[in-house]
């Protein structure tokens, strides 16, 4: 089957029911995408499609067919970081950073839905992401100065 | 700068090696005539050589032999050498280094058993002395006990000062110019007349001179990282999803790899059938391993779907079955046969209870996994004379020893190569998967293979934290804490977690009453006694280890003294404390939260707790508001003093993080065993916080007294109490046991 990963396409022979994660991570090679629980209860491997934030664990490669799969390592790069991206260096959100793909891409898109987030937005957008070292509260911050950004964009 | 002048000529012999074109600068341990015996680390002659930084024609590499967690070690240990090499951060490349006796760490042994941190006396130096040199013995390269900065804070500032005054030597050597009218900037000697002499330009002339034996380290007005903000060396990566970890490694015609063990940790596999297995797509073998299978595929979730597929015959497991009973040996340990340490037993604790107590309690804490976001995983490439390891390991010295023994190879021929980790909080100090690659390695001799543990066995398979109980007694009068007796019961940490590296350790464990026995409260009759009980599920290091359920015991049974009392639990909490670095944490806090009583109207309530574990006084406040959802944490302060603060944000971070770590489980967290099992696999049963639980956090670093400490762990043990005192100031409801939510609600 055809996926379009980060503006490119690739041809992948898989199965249909295998996760887009393991497909994005083994198959295609993009490894920003993290394994973390494999239930949808943590969040690492959030992707977004067609723009939206899912988790890509219970993602099918076959439902991934002719929509845009965007990953961490496309929505920005260190060279050209999205608005997101940058807020999360300037207040150095990350500590091990293995969720932080997940939380990156998960306030990506609740700040492309909802551009001035109150607390109990982000309370209910980003608490189905884990973060075993406890950055909620940078993340928090970080989430306040990325709005800003995006605003003045 | 005496003090460090007289480390160099008592304790090292600075030196330099040639490398590959380049020049290694670094420490000599060596051994001088003795006049103290303190000083007695070292056999006669020894010299050990340690690398931390290396200079080619290419560029500087700093090594930073502590792994890297997520705790930030890598960049702590680079700043502190490129502060003295005077070079920036982004001029250099961090490498682990390889495995080597060389790093061993002489900061772990800074809790010598039966001393107390404070205690600055002959016997107790010894003692860390004696521990000291036996940790050197065993060539002990470990990351724990927060202590990578207590560590290198000598250490790998004078490596750098060494490198720095020998290139200042080759340049002279060089250039004829006196050494004493050059000054370095920025990876550069500079020159009177400001010509720039790149450090790598005197690589070359470097290795061969004699390096610089004594080196005067900056003054801290001088210092250019140290104490300043910085941006972390891997914030940026971190932040773009290009932070490379051990799962995502990689090599040409790599395969991919699970195992399933015996879900009875460390039970027998009897038998097998992966006759289903074997004929799903992309399975190319399923071989038999210590207690299990390895399941060898094309693709990670390929191995996880075959694993699910195969039939197993398993022995039972080798511990009590059924949590109830791992809780009755906890019970049926409170005995004088099991009373393992007595180290504080002042005043008269029987005849102060000769009347009765005033207060009479028993607490619990849970068996907790570590579980760590990345599961954990190892890849490697056995052939026939060699033998690589890519893995995010805190011991690997001891993977070294583990792969040499499996593949039957000389220790010298096995490379472990440490890679970045997403989260260990300990649980990166086993070696199960390295044992387990090293096996199914084996089985491909030749075909590198990545083994990756689905969540589910990684979470089965988990060393648990300990399991713990405590019973207290106590009296008060006048308005003050007179008795405390506190007894403690918990397996051996240390004898599981050495017993699986073939360690033995004799004597008595003092991990068992961490964070209660020396605790710096001058009680009048004042007990902690700490009972071994039997050994039950296999248990291991868990963020701050011993004091992380002790911390709990200890500051709720005083608090309900102090209740008991009818004193305030700051002020006689301050009354009680004789140690003045921690007194002034104690009071920081305070301070901080605006400290007025435990009472804060409107159903709300604060408590405060203390711990000093290793060696770091950390006070908390927490606030709380009982609502009608349930108990909601609005705000912590934390204050913690480590001596010196390396990076202000990133301690800060780091603080943040432990309270939310700690809290976190107190409330919700536990492992239970059913069946010889761990009854919860994934975060949908053992989760600890969620973004919208987590409170403001507020926190105070003091830099007080000599002793320079690390922050990994000291702030998990005060937080449980801090949150329990603060839900009997606000319900009236004291929680002896964690998880908490078992007797009250939460937001």
């Amino acid at each position: 089957m055809k996926l379009t990963v980060d503006g490119q396409t690739h041809e992948v022979d898989v199965e249909e029911n295998m996760p887009l994660l393991w497909v994005l991570r083994d198959e295609i090679g993009i490894k920003g995408v993290k394994y973390g629980c494999g239930i949808a209860q943590c969040g690492a491997c959030t992707v977004h499609l067609d723009g939206v934030a899912v988790r890509s664990c219970q993602t099918w490669a076959a439902d991934a067919e002719g929509a845009e799969v965007t990953t961490i390592n496309g929505l920005g790069t260190p060279d050209a970081m999205h608005a997101v991206q940058e807020a999360w260096a300037e207040h150095q959100v990350a500590q091990c950073g293995y969720c932080q793909s997940g939380q990156i891409m998960q306030a990506a898109s609740m700040l492309a839905a909802i551009p001035n987030p109150t607390d109990d937005d982000i309370d209910a957008e980003m608490s189905g992401n884990l973060c075993r070292c406890g950055t909620y509260p940078q993340i928090r911050a970080a989430i306040v100065t990325a709005a800003a950004k995006l605003r003045e964009a | 700068m005496g003090r460090v002048k007289t480390i160099a000529r008592r304790s090292f012999l600075i030196g330099s090696a040639a490398i590959l074109g380049g020049v290694a600068f670094g420490v000599y341990l060596y051994k001088r005539p003795v006049e103290n015996p303190l000083l007695a680390d070292l056999a006669e002659g020894e010299a050990s050589l340690t690398e931390y930084v290396r200079i080619t024609p290419e560029g500087v590499t700093l090594i930073t032999p502590r792994a890297d967690k997520g705790q930030g070690a890598y960049h702590v240990q680079a700043a502190l050498i490129a502060e003295e090499l005077d070079i920036d951060l982004d001029q250099v490349t961090v490498d682990p280094g390889p495995p080597s006796a060389a790093y061993y760490n002489t900061a772990l042994s800074g809790e010598a058993p039966g001393f107390m941190v404070t205690d600055d006396s002959f016997g107790a130096n010894a003692m860390r002395t004696v521990m000291d040199a036996a940790m050197k013995i065993m060539g002990v390269q470990i990351t724990g006990g927060s202590t990578t900065v207590a560590d290198g804070w000598d250490k790998l500032r004078v490596a750098g000062a060494v490198a720095r005054e020998t290139l200042k030597a080759a340049a002279a050597a060089q250039t004829g110019v006196s050494v004493a009218d050059m000054t370095t900037d920025r990876g550069a000697v500079v020159l009177p007349d400001g010509a720039r002499l790149e450090y790598t330009a005197l690589a070359e002339a470097a290795a061969d001179i004699d390096p610089v034996t004594e080196v005067t380290l900056k003054e801290p007005g001088d210092w250019r990282y140290i104490g300043k903000d910085m941006m972390r060396l891997d914030v940026l990566a971190k932040s773009t999803g290009t932070q490379s970890y051990g799962i995502d490694f990689e090599m040409d015609g790599m395969v991919h790899a699970t195992v399933v063990t015996n879900p009875r940790k460390g039970g027998e596999m009897l038998s097998f059938d992966a006759s289903e297995a074997d004929a799903m797509r992309g399975v190319q073998a399923v071989v038999p391993i210590t207690n299990g299978v390895g399941v060898i595929a094309d693709n990670t979730w390929r191995a996880f779907e075959a694993a699910r597929m195969v039939s197993f015959d398993w022995g039972p497991a080798p511990y009590p079955a059924e949590q109830a009973d791992h809780w009755a040996a906890l019970e049926a340990a409170f005995n004088d046969d099991q009373l393992d340490s007595q180290y504080r037993d002042e005043g008269d604790v029987e005849a102060a209870l000769a009347g009765g107590a005033t207060v009479e309690a028993e607490y619990r804490a849970p068996y907790l996994a570590h579980a760590p976001l990345e599961p954990i995983n190892a890849t490697a490439l056995i052939t026939d004379t060699r033998a690589d390891i890519w893995t995010g390991t805190q011991v690997p010295r001891f993977a070294q020893e583990a792969v040499a023994e499996i593949t039957g190879l000389p220790v010298e021929d096995v490379h472990i190569h440490v890679l970045m980790m997403g989260g260990s909080f300990g649980h990166r100090l086993e070696l199960d998967v390295v044992k387990q690659a090293a096996e199914v390695g084996m089985a491909i001799k030749g075909t590198p293979v990545k083994l990756t543990y689905s969540r589910e066995e990684d979470t089965a398979h988990d060393y648990l934290r300990q399991i713990a109980m405590a019973r207290v007694k106590g009296t008060v009068s006048g308005g003050q804490v007179q008795s405390l007796d506190l007894g403690i019961s918990m397996p051996s940490v240390i004898s599981s977690q050495m017993g699986r590296l073939g360690q033995s350790v004799p004597g008595p464990d003092a991990s068992i009453v961490q964070g209660a026995w020396d605790q710096p409260y001058g009680v009048p009759n004042y007990r902690v006694s700490g009972y071994r009980a039997e050994p039950l599920a296999p248990i291991s290091s868990w963020r701050s280890v011993g004091a992380s359920s002790n911390g709990f015991f200890h500051e709720s049974a005083l608090d309900e003294l102090i209740h008991a009392a009818g004193a305030d639990p700051m002020e006689e909490r301050l009354r009680l404390m004789w140690d003045d670095n921690s007194r002034a944490t104690l009071e920081a806090v305070a301070e901080m939260s605006g400290w007025d009583g435990p009472q804060m109207g409107q159903g709300r309530g604060r408590g405060v707790a203390f711990c000093l574990s290793f060696g770091v006084p950390c006070a908390e406040v927490v606030e709380v508001t009982n609502t009608d959802r349930g108990i909601r944490i609005d705000k912590v302060y934390a204050a913690a003093n480590v001596g010196r603060i390396v990076d202000p944000i990133n301690f800060e971070h780091h603080v943040s993080g432990a309270v939310i770590w700690a809290l976190g489980h107190a409330i919700s967290a536990e492992i239970t065993h059913s069946d010889g099992m761990t009854d919860q696999l994934n975060y949908d049963g053992f989760e600890a916080m969620r973004n919208y639980q987590a409170p403001q956090i507020e926190v105070r670093g003091l830099e007080l007294g000599d002793a320079v400490r690390g922050i990994g762990e000291p702030p998990v043990p005060p937080a449980a109490a801090a949150l329990a005192n603060a839900i009997f100031a606000a319900t009236g409801q004291r929680i002896r046991e964690m998880p908490m939510r078992n007797h009250i609600g939460f937001v």
